[in-house]
C-alpha cells in the first residue's frame, strides 16, 4: 500500500515545475552566491584626509596609511566641513585631520596630535578603522624616532611583536563558515517545511478527507509524504558537498559519512516539526506564516550568522532548543576540525531528543477521526 | 440482511445536537437517499457511518462492523465520494485509479486491465492519460464514483455527489448508481436535490437532526398528499427551527 | 467609489478575521527587531581564552589581566605545555589561545625579541578576525602604557571621535536594515499570497464578474496591506526608539516620506509576484525565499556591500531595500536632511513607478 502512495507523491513533485526548481535551483543559488556575500571582514575602509600642514611628514603619513592595504584614500579635502560631507554621504568612513604645524611640532616638541572622526554607524567597522589607523600611526612615529635618534630604537622604545595564526582555516576562507551552515538551512526548508505545506495543501483541497476514509493508516500516509522530501534532502546535501568541493575547494577534514548519519537524525527531527505545524495549521496561509516565523527564529538564533556565544544569555537559552544549532555545529566540526563521532556525542543525543519529541508530538496531535 | 443499522445515533458538538437519536436500517443493494436542508445533519450522520467522526451516543453497524470500535475495518469495506473534489487534479485518470486501487488492496496485475475496463464502460478510455484537472466537471464526478466502487465495496457513501452539473449529466450519473446497485452494491447518498429523491428506493428526510420521515418516495407522496417530493419536503421543513447556513 | 470602499472593507475583514495571520503580521516585526537588536551581534563577548605563559612575569600578568578585565574576554584556561594546545581546541574550544615567549619582559626592554602568539579558531573567520582585532587592540593598550612609562619620544597622540554612534552599538547598524526587511516582507509577501489565494480558490473570478473595474479590485487588495505596513512602520519606530534606544536624529517627516515610497515599491513587487504565481505556495516561496534571501544578504543589512564581488554589488543596487536602508541610516542615525538622500529618493521613486506599471500591465493582460 505504501508503494502506491509514494508513487503518487513522487509523481506530483515531478509534475510541479516549481517544486523541481525549488529543489535544484534554489539550493544552487544559495550555495553559489550567498557565501560570497557573507563576510563581516573589515577592509577597504574609505578615508578622507584634511591636510592642514602640507609638510613632508604629513604626506609621508598619508602615503603610509594608503599603502597599508586597509584604507582607500577617496579624497583629500581642503577643510573639515567638506570632508565631513564625504562621511555623511557614505563616501568615506574615516576622516583624518592633520593639524597645521604637525611636522614642526613633532620635531620640536617631539609630540603632535591628530584628529580622527569615524563613522560609527557600523560600530565594528568604526572600531577597527580606528584601531588599524592607530597602529599605522604608531608605526609611523617609530620611524620618525628612528630618523632622529642615533641610538637604535629598541633602546628607547620598548616593543614586542604579535603573531597571529588561524587554526583549522589557515587561509581564512569565509565560505568555509557559511557553506556547511547553509546546507543545514536548506535541509530544514526542504525536509521540514515543504512537506508541512504539502499536507496542509491537501487539507485545504479536501483530498485529505478522502484519504481519511480509506484503509490507509496514518503512519503510512505520513511516511509517504515525508519520504520524497527526505530523498530530496539527501540530494541537496550531496549537491552541497559537490559545490563546496568544486567551487570553494572545501574538502572535509572529517568523514562525510558521519555527516550523512547525523543528517538522517536531523531530518527526522525537523520533518517531525513540520508535521506538528501541519497539524495545527488549518489553512495554507496560517501554516506558511507559522513556518516563516520559525524559520527566521531558527536561522538567526542557531549560530548560522553570528556565534551563539556572543548572544545575550536569554538568546543562548532559547538556542538550546533549536535543532539547527546542533546540526550546524556537527557540520562545521566535521568539515573543519575533522571531528568524529565520539567528539559529537552531545549533539547526537540532542538531535535524537528532538526527533523523538517532535515526532511524538506530531503523532499525538494528528487526528484522523475527530 | 441490513448493510447499515443505527439505533439512537447521536452527535453533539458541545450544546449543539447535530444528529438527534436517529434509528434506521438499509438493506443490501438498496439505493438509500438521505435528504434534508443544509444544516439538517445529513453530512454529520454520514461521517459517523464512514468512521470519520465518533458518535456521542447510540449504536451503529456498517457492513457488520461497529462504528465505535471497528472504524478501520469499516473503511476497508466501504467506498466514499466526498463533497469536495476527492481526486488528485495533478495526477492523470489512470494514476488516480491506480492509487486508490492499490490502497484498497487490489492486486497489482489486476489494476491495469481493471482500469481499461472501467474507462471503456464510462466511455472515456482515451482520457486515460489526461490530468484530472483538465476534465469537465461531469466526467470528474463519474470518475470519482467509479474510483469509489473500483474495489467492489459492500456499500458506497456519496456526499452530495451531483453539485454543479446540468440535469442530463446528473441523469447519466444516476445511471451509474443504478448499475452499481444492480451489482449488489448498496448506495447511501445524501442530497438536497428533491428530484433525485425519486431515484432512490427509500428516502429519509432529516429536519433539525431528526428523521422526520422514512419510506419509499411513492409512499411519502401518498401519505403527505403531494405530487412531488418537493412538496413533501416543504411540509416537513416548515417545522424546522434550525436555519440553513 | 462606494463599491471600492466595500471591497476594501472586505479585504480588511479577511485579514482581521484570520487571527493567526494577524498575530504573525504584528508580532513578526517585534520578533525581528528583538532578534537583531539584542540577540544578533557581530561583537564578540565573553570569549574564552587559554594562556600558555612561558614567562610568568609582570608584563604577561598585566596583559592577561587587561584581557580578563575587558568585556570581551574571560581568561579561563591555563596551559602548561604546547602539546595541550591541540587538545584544548578540540575539547573546550576557546576562541583564543595566547602564548607568551620566555623572558618576556626582559626581551621587551632589552632586545625587542619578545613575542606574543595569538592562536585563533578559524572555523568562523568573522569571529576569529574580530577576536584577533580586539585582542590586538587590548595588547597594544599595554604597549601604550609602556611607552608612557618610558616616556618614549616622538609620540603622536590620536584623538578619535566616534560620530553618530559613540557607544558603538550594533543595533544602530541593524535596525534600519530590519525596517527594510519587515516592510518588504509584509507588503510583498502578504499582497502576493492574498491575491494568489483568490486566484487559487476561484473567488477572483467572482470578483471579476462584479461591476468593479478589475484594476480597482487589485487596488482594493493592496490598500489594507498599505495600512498594515504603516502600522508596522510606527510599531518598529516606537520599538526602535524606546526599546532599543536607537535614535531618530533627523527629521521624522523625511523618514516617513521615504518609508512610504519604499512601501509603495514593496507593494508593487507583491503585485508583480502575484501576477506570475499561480498558487499560494508559489507566491509564498517566491516572496519568502527569492526575495527575502537577497534582501537579507545583499542589501547591506547584515554584510557590508563593499566586501562583495562586483557582480553581487550590482545585484545589490537592484534591490529596493538597499536604497531604503541607506536612506534610513542617514536620517535616523546620522541625522542628515533630505538633501543627503536625493539619490535614494529618486531611485526608489523610479522603482515604484516602473514596478507599478509593469504589474498593472501584466494584470490587465491576464484579466482580459
Amino acid at each position: 500500500m505504501l508503494k502506491y502512495l509514494i508513487e503518487k507523491e513522487f509523481k506530483q513533485i515531478f509534475r510541479n515545475p516549481f517544486m523541481k526548481r525549488m529543489i535544484i535551483l534554489f539550493p544552487l543559488m544559495i550555495l553559489l552566491f550567498l557565501p560570497l556575500a557573507s563576510n563581516f571582514e573589515i577592509k577597504n575602509i574609505n578615508l578622507v584626509v584634511v591636510d592642514n600642514d602640507h609638510s613632508s611628514y604629513s604626506r609621508q603619513l598619508i602615503g603610509k596609511i594608503t599603502s597599508s592595504g586597509y584604507f582607500i584614500l577617496t579624497e583629500v579635502s581642503p577643510n573639515y566641513k567638506r570632508a565631513l560631507k564625504a562621511v555623511e554621504l557614505d563616501r568615506a568612513d574615516v576622516l583624518l585631520e592633520i593639524p597645521f604645524a604637525f611636522e614642526k611640532n613633532l620635531v620640536k616638541e617631539k609630540k603632535s596630535d591628530l584628529m580622527l572622526s569615524i563613522n560609527a554607524v557600523n560600530g565594528t567597522k568604526g572600531a577597527f578603522g580606528s584601531s588599524y589607523l592607530s597602529s599605522i600611526i604608531r608605526d609611523f612615529s617609530s620611524h620618525v624616532a628612528m630618523e632622529w635618534l642615533s641610538v637604535s630604537v629598541s633602546d628607547q622604545t620598548p616593543s614586542f611583536h604579535i603573531k597571529t595564526q588561524f587554526r583549522f582555516n589557515p587561509h581564512m576562507k569565509y565560505p568555509v563558515f557559511m557553506v556547511p551552515a547553509l546546507m543545514v538551512m536548506l535541509m530544514t526548508i526542504i525536509c521540514g517545511f515543504l512537506p508541512a505545506l504539502n499536507i496542509v495543501g491537501e487539507k485545504e483541497k479536501g483530498t485529505l478527507e478522502q484519504m481519511n476514509v480509506t484503509p490507509v493508516k496514518k503512519f503510512n500516509f505520513i511516511l509517504s509524504k515525508l519520504i520524497p522530501y527526505w530523498v530530496s534532502g539527501f540530494i541537496v546535501l550531496t549537491i552541497g558537498f559537490l559545490i563546496a568541493r568544486i567551487v570553494y575547494k572545501l574538502i572535509p577534514a572529517g568523514n562525510i559519512l558521519t555527516i550523512y548519519a547525523f543528517s538522517s537524525v536531523f531530518i527526522l527531527g525537523i520533518s517531525g516539526f513540520g508535521l506538528v505545524i501541519s497539524n495545527y495549521g488549518k489553512t495554507l496561509q496560517q501554516a506558511m506564516f507559522m513556518i516563516f516565523f520559525f524559520i527566521i527564529t531558527f536561522i538567526f538564533l542557531s549560530g548560522l550568522y553570528t556565534p551563539v556565544t556572543s548572544m545575550p544569555d536569554w538568546a543562548q537559552t532559547i538556542s538550546i532548543f533549536i535543532p539547527l544549532k546542533y546540526m550546524i555545529e556537527v557540520l562545521r566540526m566535521v568539515y573543519l576540525k575533522g571531528s568524529s563521532f565520539p567528539d559529537l556525542i552531545s549533539q547526537f543525543i540532542a538531535l535524537i531528543g528532538f526527533a523523538l519529541f517532535f515526532n511524538g508530538w506530531a503523532v499525538f496531535s494528528y487526528r484522523k477521526v475527530n | 440482511m441490513s448493510v447499515v443499522q443505527t439505533e439512537q445515533l447521536t452527535k453533539k458538538f458541545g450544546h449543539f445536537t447535530a444528529v438527534d437519536h436517529i434509528s434506521f436500517e438499509v438493506g443490501k443493494g438498496e439505493i438509500f437517499g438521505f435528504l434534508g436542508a443544509n444544516g439538517a445533519g445529513k453530512t454529520t450522520a454520514m461521517r459517523m457511518l464512514c468512521g470519520l467522526s465518533k458518535p456521542t451516543s447510540g449504536k451503529g453497524i456498517v457492513s457488520g462492523y461497529d462504528i465505535h470500535k471497528d472504524t478501520e475495518k469499516i473503511k476497508r469495506n466501504i467506498g466514499y465520494m466526498s463533497q469536495k473534489f476527492s481526486l488528485y487534479e495533478d495526477l492523470t485518470v489512470r494514476e488516480n485509479i491506480r492509487l486508490y486501487a492499490g490502497i484498497y488492496g487490489i492486486k497489482e496485475k489486476e489494476i491495469a486491465p481493471g482500469t481499461d475496463l472501467l474507462l471503456e464502460e464510462l466511455g472515456f478510455l482515451k482520457e486515460k492519460n489526461t490530468l484530472v484537472k483538465s476534465l469537465p466537471l461531469g466526467w470528474k464526478q463519474k470518475l470519482s464514483f467509479s474510483v469509489a466502487i473500483f474495489h467492489n465495496p459492500g456499500i458506497v457513501f456519496l456526499d452530495e455527489p451531483t453539485g454543479g452539473v446540468d440535469p442530463s449529466t446528473r441523469r447519466q450519473f444516476w445511471e451509474l448508481i443504478y448499475k452499481a446497485a444492480d451489482q449488489g452494491i448498496t448506495v447511501f447518498v445524501t442530497t438536497h436535490y428533491m428530484d433525485e429523491a425519486e431515484y432512490c428506493n427509500r428516502v429519509s428526510i432529516m429536519v433539525d437532526g431528526r428523521i422526520e420521515a422514512l419510506d419509499s418516495p411513492a409512499n411519502l407522496r401518498k401519505n403527505y398528499e403531494c405530487d412531488s417530493m418537493d412538496g413533501v419536503f416543504h411540509q416537513l421543513a416548515r417545522k424546522a427551527k434550525r436555519q440553513a447556513d | 467609489m462606494k463599491q471600492f470602499f466595500i471591497f476594501v472593507k472586505k479585504e480588511f475583514y479577511h485579514i482581521f478575521r484570520d487571527t493567526w495571520t494577524m498575530i504573525i503580521l504584528l508580532l513578526l516585526p517585534i520578533l525581528l527587531l528583538v532578534l537583531f537588536g539584542y540577540a544578533l551581534s557581530t561583537e564578540v563577548r565573553n570569549t574564552e581564552v587559554a594562556v600558555l605563559d612561558h614567562s610568568k612575569d609582570a608584563a604577561t600578568e598585566r596583559i592577561i589581566s587587561l584581557l580578563d578585565m575587558s568585556d570581551y574576554f574571560d581568561v579561563i584556561y591555563f596551559l602548561d605545555s604546547p602539546e595541550e594546545i591541540h587538545q584544548i581546541f578540540s575539547n573546550e574550544s576557546p576562541g583564543l589561545v595566547i602564548v607568551f615567549s620566555e623572558d618576556f619582559y626582559d626581551n621587551i626592554v632589552h632586545t625587542g625579541e619578545a613575542a606574543i602568539q595569538l592562536l585563533l579558531d578559524g572555523t568562523d573567520p568573522n569571529t576569529a578576525v574580530n577576536i584577533s582585532n580586539y585582542a590586538t587592540t587590548i595588547i597594544m593598550g599595554y604597549q601604550q602604557e609602556l611607552l608612557e612609562i618610558f616616556s618614549a619620544p616622538f609620540q603622536i597622540k590620536i584623538t578619535p571621535r566616534f560620530l553618530y554612534n559613540p557607544e558603538m552599538r550594533s543595533s544602530y547598524n541593524f535596525v534600519p536594515g530590519v525596517m527594510g526587511m519587515i516592510l518588504m516582507l509584509v507588503c510583498a509577501m502578504m499582497t502576493s499570497v492574498s491575491i494568489a489565494r483568490e486566484k487559487e480558490t476561484g473567488t477572483m473570478e467572482i470578483l471579476l464578474v462584479s461591476p468593479m473595474k478589475p484594476l480597482m479590485i487589485i487596488f482594493s487588495k493592496v490598500v489594507p496591506y498599505f495600512f498594515l505596513s504603516c502600522i508596522n512602520l510606527v510599531t518598529i519606530l516606537l520599538l526602535a526608539v524606546f526599546l532599543l534606544d536607537v535614535p531618530i536624529v533627523g527629521s521624522l517627516v523625511t523618514l516617513i516620506v521615504i518609508s512610504l515610497i519604499y512601501i509603495f515599491v514593496s507593494l508593487a513587487l507583491g503585485l508583480l509576484i502575484s501576477s506570475v504565481a499561480s498558487t499560494q505556495i508559489v507566491a509564498l516561496l517566491i516572496s519568502g525565499m527569492a526575495l527575502m534571501m537577497p534582501v537579507m544578504y545583499l542589501s547591506g543589512m547584515m554584510f557590508p556591500i563593499e566586501n562583495m564581488p562586483v557582480f553581487l554589488q550590482f545585484v545589490s543596487n537592484l534591490i529596493p531595500a538597499t536604497w531604503y536602508i541607506s536612506a534610513a541610516k542617514k536620517i535616523m542615525i546620522k541625522g542628515l536632511g533630505f538633501s543627503s538622500i536625493i539619490r535614494e529618493t529618486i531611485v526608489l521613486s523610479i522603482m515604484a513607478v516602473v514596478l507599478i506599471s509593469i504589474s498593472f500591465k501584466k494584470f490587465k493582460i491576464r484579466l482580459e
